[in-house]
């Protein structure tokens, strides 16, 4: 597994997310979009940007363009690993519970008490591997499922209140069947004539300014 | 993903493997695609048939709410369960609703990880109807209990009692089984709708549904840095959610492989469960989807080729079940063991030998006729197939939960299982639960999977040329 940890390049090229008004912007721009309609043209411009410098920028597009990521050069992430550790924990978690509730009789702790049982049946051992591993499973999945998908919307900062590429009434089409690039102006490469320009030669549809 | 260059291929339901059938009919713009997909949702008013569904399935619904709610006032003497037939009607319907769920994450988690890209037209019904079933299913035990007030004892809740469950019975693992297998399967169903939500808050033409919409769109807005942790996270809920497919039926089997009645007690059990549960749900999948893309106008999507796809898994499931089906019957002769023999000769000649033949009629013989292409073809002779086997395999769990109770070890402790009409109704009025729940999702909620569609089109790959506008290809 790659799953390194991104550097602080590539860290600075994943924070483009926050939703932040910038007050040392410059003017009152908060960034370009340049509009295509193909993928093939976003991938392209993504790869240009890119060479040309620019770390805070983003695609927006209807569906996962294959290969856009790399073009872009977002570096790969940490997810799998977070969901590793989010499975340890659920069958750690499984074991306890099974062994405390079944095969324990101590308590855990003392104001308020809680306090495990023998359960003795059949002559069954009191910790009974074989007859624990379901629900340890069972656990390992859940908890794995929900780190999967609750770190999923953390890394993304999701849910998100706010955007200025969702504010532009210009770009409702980024969810349908256009492909979108946008360059922020925090970005130290960003000056509004040599980006627009930049943008201009890459063949866009249009050019949308954004407001903060 | 691999792409493969295709060479305009016409005919979806061509076999020439040079041709790659396509999986979206009439479309080469994404635009187009949103728009047809979402046309039924975004219409003012639903078809027809979809209120005349709504109404019987709302009533259906409110008939098993009141049965509910006189079981519990009354107790459940109001059931035809005895003893020795402690489990009739409400764990026969709990395996059957379970099972049905089955085929939905096949779709989803499977299927995606083998890659089966014509999985993405069928997907999202499938993964609402696996957890529609799921929440039928999670009601028969819940009532099954008897003092439902008390059903909370099935979690390991501390008490002033210091009561705990017990660990080591199957009855239990099946609550984990269940409740992860609901939990993990809303949770996948929800991830891949949130990009087809925002594309729903993007077109809403009300406040009050871009307010909906983008509320549970959580603030999506297709940024490629969000699709690759998304792609990410896709993948390994598929991947977690593939073992645990197979463990739930297998844990429901253990409700009866692992106590020592004649007809339960065989190591067969989890896996002839699991092919059972995906047979049925395949037969639940083609039984919606065949009437959902007559009503809808899906046919572009849901073309003959992915029907005649599932038929062949029908097929392939059908046939191991067909095989577990002798197998049970050798190995009750080749053991050497009378009470299993028994069992056995009992099931096909007993005095449930009727829903025996019921169930090997439906279940072993309908499905054999999609070997022939024409019956593959004919999308009305198989929606008539698909309900057969969904009646065969409800069939199938009441042959095993009844007959091995019924007919137990000693003959002076037989007895005989007849349901109520109370049975008989709250069954039924399971199914208007079912449906009422898949008529508001698709009325209200995507019913394809839109920006993975869109992602399988060939218009998608970055590097065809298939561009109308060619500006930026250079």
């Amino acid at each position: 597994m790659n799953g390194s940890t991104p550097g602080t390049a590539t860290q600075a090229a994943t924070s483009p997310d926050t939703v932040m008004v910038d007050s040392h912007s410059k003017a009152e721009v908060w960034g370009l979009a340049a509009q295509f309609s193909t993928p093939a043209g976003i991938s392209e411009a993504a790869k240009k940007v890119r060479e040309a410098g620019y770390r805070w920028f983003d695609c927006h597009v209807p569906f996962p363009v294959h290969g856009l990521d790399k073009a872009m050069g977002v570096p790969y992430t940490v997810l799998p690993v977070i969901v590793f550790f989010g499975g340890l924990t659920g069958l750690c978690l499984a074991i306890f519970l099974q062994v405390f509730t079944n095969s324990l009789e101590v308590d855990i702790w003392a104001i308020v008490s809680v306090v495990g049982y023998q359960f003795e049946v059949s002559g069954k051992p009191l910790i009974s591997t074989p007859a624990f591993v379901p629900v340890a499973f069972e656990l390992t999945v859940l908890l794995a499922a929900l780190t999967c998908v609750s770190f999923m919307l953390f890394l993304n900062k999701l849910p998100c209140l706010y955007h200025p590429v969702l504010k532009s009434p210009k770009l409702k089409r980024i969810t349908d069947d256009r492909f979108v690039l946008v360059i922020e102006a925090r970005d130290p490469e960003f000056a509004r004539s040599t980006t627009e320009a930049l943008l201009e030669s890459l063949g866009p549809e249009r050019i949308v300014e954004l407001e903060p | 993903m691999t792409t493969l260059p295709i060479d305009h291929p016409i005919d979806e339901l061509s076999d020439d493997p040079r041709q790659r059938a396509p999986l979206v009919l009439n479309h080469d713009d994404f635009g187009s695609v949103t728009a047809e997909v979402l046309r039924c949702n975004e219409a003012k008013k639903p078809p027809m048939a979809w209120y005349v569904a709504f109404v019987i399935s709302f009533a259906l619904m409110s008939l098993l709410g009141i049965l509910v709610g006189y079981l519990i006032v009354t107790g459940v003497g109001v059931w035809g369960n005895n003893n020795p037939a402690m489990w009739g009607f409400p764990i026969v319907n709990f395996v059957f609703w379970v099972g049905i769920g089955h085929a939905g994450t096949l779709i989803s988690a499977i299927l995606f990880l083998f890659r089966q890209k014509w999985r993405t037209s069928i997907n999202r019904f499938a993964e609402a109807m696996t957890i529609f079933a799921v929440i039928c299913a999670g009601l028969f035990p819940g009532i099954h209990v008897g003092r439902i007030w008390l059903a909370y004892w099935l979690f390991p809740i501390p008490n002033q009692m210091e009561m705990w469950p017990q660990f080591r019975s199957p009855l239990l693992w099946d609550v984990f089984a269940v409740g992860t297998y609901f939990t993990v399967s809303l949770l996948f169903w929800y991830v891949g709708m949130i990009p087809d939500l925002a594309t729903m808050r993007d077109r809403a033409t009300t406040k009050v549904k871009a307010v909906a919409y983008g509320f549970f769109s959580l603030g999506w807005r297709g940024s490629m840095r969000h699709w690759h942790r998304y792609e990410r996270a896709y993948l390994l809920l598929a991947a977690l959610a593939t073992p645990l497919v197979l463990s739930v039926h297998s844990v429901v089997s253990f409700d009866f492989a692992v106590a020592q009645l004649p007809g339960w007690h065989t190591t067969i059990f989890p896996p002839y469960f699991v092919a059972g549960a995906i047979f049925s749900g395949f037969a639940m999948v083609l039984s919606l989807a065949i009437p959902a893309r007559e009503l809808w106008g899906l046919k572009s999507f849901i073309t003959k080729r992915h029907i005649e796809n599932m038929c062949k898994i029908v097929l392939l499931t059908g046939s191991m079940v067909g095989y577990a089906y002798g197998m049970e019957f050798f190995i009750a002769w080749y053991s050497g063991e009378i009470y299993e023999s028994f069992a056995f000769i009992n099931r096909a000649f007993g005095q449930y030998a009727w829903a025996y033949w019921i169930m090997v009629s439906c279940n072993v013989i309908c499905p054999q006729l999609f070997w022939f292409k024409a019956i593959r073809r004919n999308v009305w002779v198989i929606f008539i197939i698909s309900l057969f086997v969904n009646l065969g395999m409800w069939f199938e769990r009441f042959v095993i939960t009844v007959t091995s109770l019924a007919n137990d070890f000693l003959p002076s402790s037989w007895g005989w299982f007849e349901p109520t009409w109370v049975d008989v109704l709250t069954f039924v009025g399971s199914f208007g639960l079912f449906m009422t729940l898949f008529l508001l999702f698709i009325r209200f909620l995507p019913i394809l999977a839109i920006s993975e569609i869109k992602a399988v089109m060939p218009e998608a790959d970055p590097h065809a040329h298939h561009g109308h506008d060619g500006e930026a290809n250079q």
